[in-house]
């Protein structure tokens, strides 16, 4: 069972054609890597599924097509963003940027699993966000996509930019989310991706060129072919 | 002495004046990033319904009459707002040239039918007698209406904060105005955010319209460019989307303003554009405006 499905999706941003004929499955309850070298076009697939750029071809989510819908609507149905600039509410407090994102009145259990997850939320829960570090920052924006049911979450170099001992504490909070959720996860960090992906997609110049197990993250020579960087460790 | 207090609270109220439009136009831009050039329709548009309610009451009005046109006069014009974004403004979603178009359009339609229907001279808007007497303040004697110009502007922002601070709709349009794509992506249709913002925004322009026909002797059509082309600058030095922004600069612009016309006669307007000028060139976001990513 596919929790989405994209199918031959081309996307243009003003005049230069980005995303040519994406295709690629988001298997239910699993977590999928969406790899690719700088510039490949992974952030726009992921706005372009939450609809915040136009695009043709096809989206299903459980079966629904939701291109060409608000992106509000996309959200109210159940697909939750994690941008890569966190895009957190910087003039609202934490509890604030909380309150906003939680669509739900009867979700004290919701912020119970959050506040587990991110125990300085609670005590920051009154500072401006914009004055937090940039992975506190992170916890917010993760946080923030958790307080609701969704059916897929869309997660978008969570680790980018981190100091290591906060690239450790995001890395475990998305292993234990992993658990109970379908994730489609944009990142870097090779070492977190074997951790937790379960299914592998990678793209090259706005096109996907491999989709299947994670196995291959093992073999040096297939990740430096596929993503330009040496395997292992980075 | 008493000319300074003079001037300075004269120059208070007529910020205050300025504030009631440039609170809206400020949101308006803040959120969705339209350029309202209808704001001056949506002042006259609640002048002349709360001029046409006071009328109605006779020659001269009692406070509580007055009180109760004014209202009326901004329900009306953020009624008219909230139908111009509904039936033009929704339709150009973000397409901000096309909607600063509409607007002028707009502006001018408003200007064009009052002023075919109307006619364009100056009529004397129904006050109550207490406007036209004198308070002492250290010995000035400050008219009446100036009180009403200047209570009515510190209600409206202590109004909008409380919107703006306590309630739902109110985050969302603080959220929205720094960043309204990941309010729409957090599964909130901000453009509702945005028609709240407007009929606000008409409804403080509307009772501004009838309070600056009180300042200006009468209603007229011609009347709301000059307090658009005010509201205008007064956003950018307060800087888009900032309310409280919007209350400093207008407080400033109106006694600034006042001071120059007192001590270099007619040199108002131009103090105000060099102010402009020095803001834009200093401090681009304005006094209280955020710096947009
Ligand atoms: N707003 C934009 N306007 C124009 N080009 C863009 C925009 N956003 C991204 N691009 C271009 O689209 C391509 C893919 O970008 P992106 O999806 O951010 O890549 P990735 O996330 O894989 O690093 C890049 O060449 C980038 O320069
Ligand atoms: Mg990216």
């Amino acid at each position: 069972m596919n929790a989405l499905t994209v199918k031959d999706l081309n996307v243009k941003i003003g005049e230069s054609h980005i995303l040519h004929g994406v295709t690629f499955d988001v298997p239910a309850h699993k977590v999928t890597a969406l790899l690719g070298r700088n510039g490949v076009g992974k952030s726009t697939t992921l706005k372009s599924i939450m609809g915040l750029y136009q695009g043709t071809g096809s989206i299903e989510l459980n079966g629904q097509q939701i291109l060409g819908t608000p992106t509000y609507k996309i959200a109210q149905a159940g697909v939750a963003y994690v941008p890569e600039d966190r895009e957190i509410f910087s003039t609202l407090s934490v509890r604030e940027n909380l309150t906003l994102a939680s669509r739900n009145k009867n979700n004290g259990d919701a912020y119970k699993n959050i506040f587990e997850l991110f125990p300085e939320l609670d005590t920051r829960a009154a500072q401006l966000a914009g004055s937090l570090s940039g992975g506190q920052q992170q916890m917010v924006a993760i946080a923030r996509a958790l307080l609701n049911e969704n059916e897929i979450l869309l997660v978008d170099e969570p680790t980018k930019g981190l100091a290591p001992k906060l690239v450790t504490e995001v890395a475990n909070a998305l292993v234990k989310v992993a658990h109970e959720t379908t994730m489609l996860l944009v990142e870097q960090n090779l070492a977190l991706v074997k951790r937790v992906a379960e299914n592998v997609i990678v793209m090259d110049q706005g096109k996907v060129i491999f989709q299947g197990g994670p196995e291959n993250l093992s073999d040096p020579a297939w990740v430096h072919e596929m993503l330009g960087v040496s395997g292992g460790h980075k | 002495m008493e000319a300074f207090i003079l001037i300075g609270i004269t120059g208070i109220g007529l910020g205050a004046l300025y504030f009631l439009i440039a609170s809206g136009l400020s949101l308006i831009y803040g959120l969705m990033g339209v350029l309202n050039f209808a704001h001056g329709s949506f002042l006259t548009v609640g002048a002349f319904v709360g001029f046409w309610v006071a009328s109605k009451m006779g020659f001269e009005t009692t406070i509580p009459e007055f009180l109760l046109a004014m209202i009326i006069g901004g329900l009306a014009a953020g009624l008219f707002a909230l139908l111009i974004e509904q039936l033009l403004i929704t339709r150009l979603y973000e397409r901000h040239i096309d909607q600063a178009l509409v607007t002028v359009g707009v502006s001018l339609v408003v200007g064009a039918v009052l002023g075919g229907w109307f006619g364009n001279d100056l009529r004397m808007f129904p006050t109550p007698m207490w406007f036209l007497t004198a308070i002492d303040i250290g010995g000035a004697q400050i008219p009446a209406d100036r009180v009403i110009y200047i209570s009515t502007a510190i209600l409206l922002l202590i109004g909008n904060w409380a919107l703006l601070k306590f309630t739902r709709i109110g985050l969302i349009i603080r959220a929205g105005v720094e960043n309204r794509h990941m309010v729409d992506a957090l599964g909130i249709n901000v453009r509702k955010a945005f028609s709240t913002v407007f009929f606000l925004g008409g409804f403080a322009a509307g009772v501004g319209g009838v309070l600056v026909s009180v300042y200006s002797n009468g209603v007229s059509p011609l009347i709301a460019g000059s307090y658009l082309i005010y509201g205008f600058i007064v956003v950018v030095i307060g800087g888009m989307g900032s309310v409280p922004g919007s209350f400093l600069a207008a407080m400033l612009i109106g006694i600034i303003k006042q001071f120059a016309n007192y001590y270099a006669t007619g040199l108002g307007d131009f103090v105000v554009v060099i102010l402009l000028a020095v803001v834009l060139l200093i401090r681009p976001q304005g006094l209280l405006g955020k710096v947009r990513a």
